[in-house]
């Protein structure tokens, strides 16, 4: 038997303390999001050319920039001393992931809005630029770069994807956390909730047959992850192993098992499984379960993560 | 931190008997947000009745030569200071908490009166002006708590260290931490 007493207020004694809540969780379910529409626009931009593409799909990549700014908010909310937020951009610190995150957040703005300007039908852009004349030049510009913007958006996409399991998974304090499989997890789940996200426009038939697609392999992939992320708690110390019954009859057993795994995955997989089989169009049903599974993973995540540490380890020498 | 001090602090976990004098002194000192501590009394007591064993010790930032919390910091708030002590300037400090997520000691916390992080700073006010103790170390009645520089050989706190059996908090961490444990 152990018997631990502190004085101190610590979060690993009581969970009241925990840092990071909602903001920062959907602060990372929209910076998923914006990582795979920039990716998945940014390859339409490449794969398909102009006349193919639904005036939903060409105007997709401003979600971007829109849901960016979103989850920029939840980022700043989150933050204790809000006025200090340029301190953010008066260094540059290479050990920190947060601050590889807060500059590569600066890039993805304009990339993003570009690359959304290029992607727009001409006919739209034309209206707009009646109204802003002065617009024009860097409007031209962007159009005719729209191939190197296209490539810019996937890269940064990429960054972004990976940057949010990074800054988790860069902690070697959280046990929970400190693996290298939440980098490409986030990444995937960032695509797949792209996809889902995209799946709810009015995309034109053979783009929903597409994405749909897409967006099933994306789940077995995020499934082959999650799998062998756990596996590598269950196979490390003691506190990963501590860590990972979090999920094994710990206190975030039902949650992660229902919401991420049943609802967020399999349900979603087995749709389009079965809509595959029956050549339908994929519907918006998955994509919004897809969307939840997205969201209640990085919350699972941030929150059951502060509930690990080396509890045992500072007990038992 | 090659040249200079090199500043260390070793707790006689024989003698610490929990008494909270050091968590009380540092909120005054230090004037510690209400509720919250920078140092704190660790009690762990193991195995069954009748055989236990007691292990009191009290605790505090280990300011650590490779601080996790100071790789985190994405503005350069977190920052080692003069002989290697760990402090936050709290001019720069966004209350991120990634320092907080960081630390595997939990060491560190949002001060809810300035919005930003606070931790032990080893009396570095005291340092500054010449005095050669920390504050929970003066007030200590068992005399377990030393604090002194360990780039100097003669000093108190080395050869205690050369003579007694130490331990520090989870060195597999790889932070080395500068707060010794006298066993």
């Amino acid at each position: 038997m152990n018997e631990i007493t502190t004085t101190r207020a610590n979060a690993l004694i009581d969970p009241t303390l925990h840092v990071w809540h909602a903001e920062v969780a959907l602060y990372l379910f929209l910076g998923g999001i914006v990582a795979g529409v920039m990716v998945l626009t940014g390859l339409a931009l490449l794969r398909r050319p102009e006349a193919q593409r639904s005036r939903a799909l060409a105007l997709t990549p401003w979600h971007a920039p829109v849901l960016l700014t979103a989850g920029l908010l939840f980022l700043w909310l989150d933050l204790e001393n809000r006025w200090n937020v340029l301190r953010f951009y008066l260094t540059f610190r290479p050990a920190s992931p947060m601050s590889w995150g807060a500059w590569i957040l600066l890039a993805i703005y304009p990339i993003s809005i570009l690359a959304a300007w290029a992607s727009t039908p001409a006919l739209l852009r034309d209206a707009v630029l009646a109204r802003f004349p002065r617009l024009r030049a860097p409007a031209d510009w962007a159009v005719r770069r729209v191939r190197s913007l296209a490539v810019w958006s996937v890269l940064a996409g990429i960054a972004l994807g990976v940057y949010t399991g990074v800054l988790l998974g860069a902690m070697a304090a959280r046990p929970l956390w400190n693996s290298a499989i939440l980098g490409p997890l986030f990444l995937v789940s960032g695509l797949s909730t792209g996809a889902a996200l995209m799946l709810l426009a009015r995309l034109s038939e053979p783009e929903r047959r597409l994405l749909g697609r897409i967006d099933t392999g994306l789940i077995v992939v995020e499934i082959i992850l999650i799998a062998l992320w756990l596996l590598g708690l269950a196979a490390g110390g003691a506190a990963a192993r501590d860590a990972v019954r979090l999920f094994f009859g710990g206190p975030f057993t039902a949650a992660f098992w229902t919401l991420v795994v049943a609802l967020g995955l399999l349900t979603p997989l087995l749709a389009g499984v079965i809509e595959h089989r029956r050549g339908a169009v994929p519907g918006r049903a998955a994509a919004i379960f897809v969307l939840i599974g997205g969201l209640a993973l990085r919350w699972i995540i941030v929150l059951a993560g502060q509930h690990a540490g080396y509890v045992a380890e500072l007990t038992l020498r | 931190m090659k040249h200079g001090k090199r500043y260390a602090m070793a707790v006689d976990t024989r003698t610490c008997v929990g008494c909270s004098a050091c968590v009380i002194v540092c909120r005054t000192e230090n004037d510690v947000a209400p509720g919250y501590s920078r140092a704190w009394v660790f009690t762990a007591t193991t195995g069954a009745f009748p055989d236990l064993h007691m292990e009191v010790r009290s605790e505090r930032c280990n300011h650590c030569e490779n601080a996790p919390c100071v790789a985190a910091c994405p503005t350069g708030a977190s920052h080692y200071g003069p002989g290697g002590i760990v402090l936050v300037d709290a001019a720069k400090c966004t209350g991120c908490k990634a320092c907080i997520a960081a630390c595997p000691y939990g060491a560190r916390f949002v001060d809810p009166r300035t919005r930003t992080v606070d931790k032990c700073t080893f009396c570095v006010h005291r340092l500054e002006r010449g005095l050669a103790t920390t504050a929970c170390q003066e007030v200590c009645p068992t005399r377990s708590i030393r604090f002194g520089d360990l780039s100097d050989p003669e000093s108190d706190i080395s050869k205690l260290l050369a003579g007694r059996e130490h331990y520090t908090l989870l060195p597999a961490a790889g932070t080395g931490p500068r707060l010794f444990l006298l066993k």
